[in-house]
């Protein structure tokens, strides 16, 4: 593969050592575990969490004279990945084995494709940010391919003293793996790719994204360089599971091989592992030999073959994809580009607020969404799917403010009210007396109470017309905080006679 | 193409396959008279035939996504030297 560099050298992502700038350059492959009932080469379930070897078929568990017979859901999810990534499908693609040995594997070989992927080039739009001034920046990361593999079983090491502990219900469980080209230019850059490729697998509903269950994980390539020099060595970061852990071990990473080249030293391209607790990456002890995987065919297995109608078919039902919505929401509901970022950034939070902005002023929802309820949620550390508050319980707190029932202020007790006792907020407007009040009648009278009230004041507001504030302070007071702020102040306006 | 007994060496290992020195140099010719063979087909001109990937033109047999098998973990270990609770037990492989 040559490597073609598609960026400008750009200084804000630049890394300062003791002899000047450097660049990062990022490549990664992410393992994301296709949903589907049974696993890709077995009628085994793929279930999360079952008793030790419970989800094993004789197949996953290399028994001699078993024969793969390949699951057609993992082919079609696949094909909607790559369409998801607007990447090329190849209509043929061919299964190898790609050889090594460990306890995990019992076959010897991990069924892959190499020379010949399901899924060929595509582009992932990733934005970058917010910076201090809250700007996104688009980049583009070019994907290499797309390929069906099949995943190992666990090891356990800490169980026993001298023996370690084997369960393969994951092996056999089908993998996507994703392989980006070396595109990204910082750890935020890989940071918020990984976070979009989740995002999409999620929309696509092709992979549930839980990096914690292992759904989802990345081998991290980092070498450094000085800006728009030739490109540097490598060094592969294994199986980092978290976004937070790929910025901080490519962090780490690019650090060590600046203080290694800046110290007249030269990078080994070697295999290295993160460790969460030190955060640190260290070398995995070196297998001189294990990247000689004798990839070939695999005999048992036909090419694999499907039709254009097929692929078309499958691309005519693809759902709305975060891109798409996101433009969607900036040119039909008039959003800022900033809030439908936020807003399509998770496929549940997309579905709550549209929910919301139904037949609403899509601005005045976006708001309510973005700030009191992710805002809400993000302090009570709950998923929105575990939100209080349902979407039509919030979109009837926007029509009340929208009719001009209550005050952007009571909406906010509404709000709380709701979140914390439940119920019909129109129904809790009424019992709990919280109706603005823009009877102009009470308005007035609440007015004239206070300038009766307080004859010296008035003088003053006469010299000093910002005084006026006061009174209107006064007559929110007066009333609950519920008379119409701005029939107040004109109100206290015409009476001071400051018009 | 031909191969000396230190490729012979190698490949073995990487099969972890035990093989001696005086296999090796024996294993050395029979492998090489084999890849002579195989160097002949060399000799006919392919360029524009696709690889064979079955003797009779059939496409691959594909499979529904519904659980079929599993919930035998007794038999899954049933041969294996050392087990608990239905794990595997192997001599202890850290990385």
């Amino acid at each position: 593969m040559s490597i073609v560099d598609t960026r400008t050298p750009d200084p804000k992502r630049f890394i300062s050592g003791a002899t000047g700038d450097w660049e990062v350059v990022i490549g990664m492959e992410v393992h994301a575990q296709i949903t589907s009932n049974s696993k890709l080469f077995s009628g085994a379930s793929t279930e999360f969490g079952a008793a030790p070897n419970n989800n094993v078929s004789l197949v996953d568990a290399a028994m001699p004279g078993m024969l793969p017979v390949i699951n057609e859901e993992c082919v079609r999810q696949a094909i909607r990945t790559g369409l998801g990534l607007r990447a090329q499908i190849n209509l043929k693609s061919v299964f190898d084995r790609k050889n090594y040995f460990y306890p995990d594997l019992p076959q010897g070989y991990q069924i892959s494709q190499f020379k010949q992927p399901i899924v060929g080039e595509g582009t992932v739009t990733v934005s970058v940010g917010p910076d201090s001034k809250g700007n996104f920046e688009d980049i583009e990361v070019g994907v290499e391919r797309l390929h069906l593999e099949q995943d190992a079983g666990k090891s356990m090491h800490d169980q026993h003293p001298t023996m370690s502990y084997v369960d393969l219900n994951r092996s056999g469980v089908a993998l996507m793996e994703i392989v980006s080209k070396p595109d990204m230019r910082s750890s935020d850059e890989a940071k918020a790719y990984l976070t979009k490729l989740r995002t999409i697998v999620r929309y696509l509903g092709t992979c549930d994204g839980n990096m914690d269950e292992g759904s989802m994980r990345a081998d991290v390539n980092v070498s450094v360089r000085k800006p728009g020099g030739a490109f540097g060595t490598r060094c592969e970061i294994k199986n980092v599971n978290s976004i937070r852990f790929v910025g901080q071990a490519i962090e780490y990473e690019a650090r060590r091989q600046i203080g290694i080249l800046e110290d007249g030293g030269s990078i080994d391209q070697e295999t290295r592992l993160f460790d969460p607790n030190k955060g640190e990456t260290r070398s995995m002890r070196s297998k001189e030999e294990a990247h000689d995987y004798r990839y070939f065919p695999d005999p048992d297995l036909l090419p694999l073959e499907f039709d254009q109608a097929y692929v078309d078919a499958l691309g005519k039902d693809l759902p709305e994809l975060p891109d798409d919505k996101k433009s969607r929401l900036v040119s039909d509901l008039g959003l800022s580009a900033y809030d439908a970022s936020v807003l399509v950034s998770e496929k549940a939070i997309a579905d709550y607020f549209e929910k919301v902005a139904v037949s609403r002023d899509g601005k005045l929802a976006a708001n309510w969404v973005i700030n009191d309820l992710m805002g809400g949620l993000n302090k009570a550390g709950k998923p929105i799917e575990e939100s209080p508050i349902s979407p039509d319980q919030l979109g009837a707190i926007v029509d009340l403010i929208k009719e001009g029932t209550i005050s952007g202020k009571i909406a906010k007790d509404l709000f709380e009210i709701v979140w914390n006792e439940g119920g019909d907020p129109k129904e809790l407007v009424e019992s709990r007396g919280m109706k603005q009040v823009t009877d102009t009648g009470a308005i007035e009278k609440a007015v004239d109470e206070v300038i009766a009230a307080n004859p010296d004041k008035v003088e003053q507001a006469r010299a000093k017309p910002t005084l006026a504030g006061w009174f209107v302070g006064q007559v929110m007071k007066a009333t609950g905080g519920k008379a119409n702020p701005q029939a107040v102040n004109d109100l206290v306006k015409a009476r001071l006679g400051l018009e | 193409m031909s191969v000396d007994i230190t490729t012979v060496k190698r490949v073995a290992r990487l099969a972890r396959i035990a093989v001696s020195e005086e296999d090796a140099a024996r294993m050395t010719g029979e492998l090489n008279t084999i890849l002579g063979f195989v160097e002949q087909l060399n000799e006919v001109d392919v360029r524009d035939v696709e690889p064979m990937t079955s003797v009779t033109p059939m496409a691959m047999k594909k499979r529904e996504d519904i659980v079929t098998d599993g919930n035998k973990a007794a038999d899954i270990v049933a041969n294996a030297p050392a087990t608990e609770e239905n794990f595997f037990l192997v001599p202890k492989v850290v990385e």
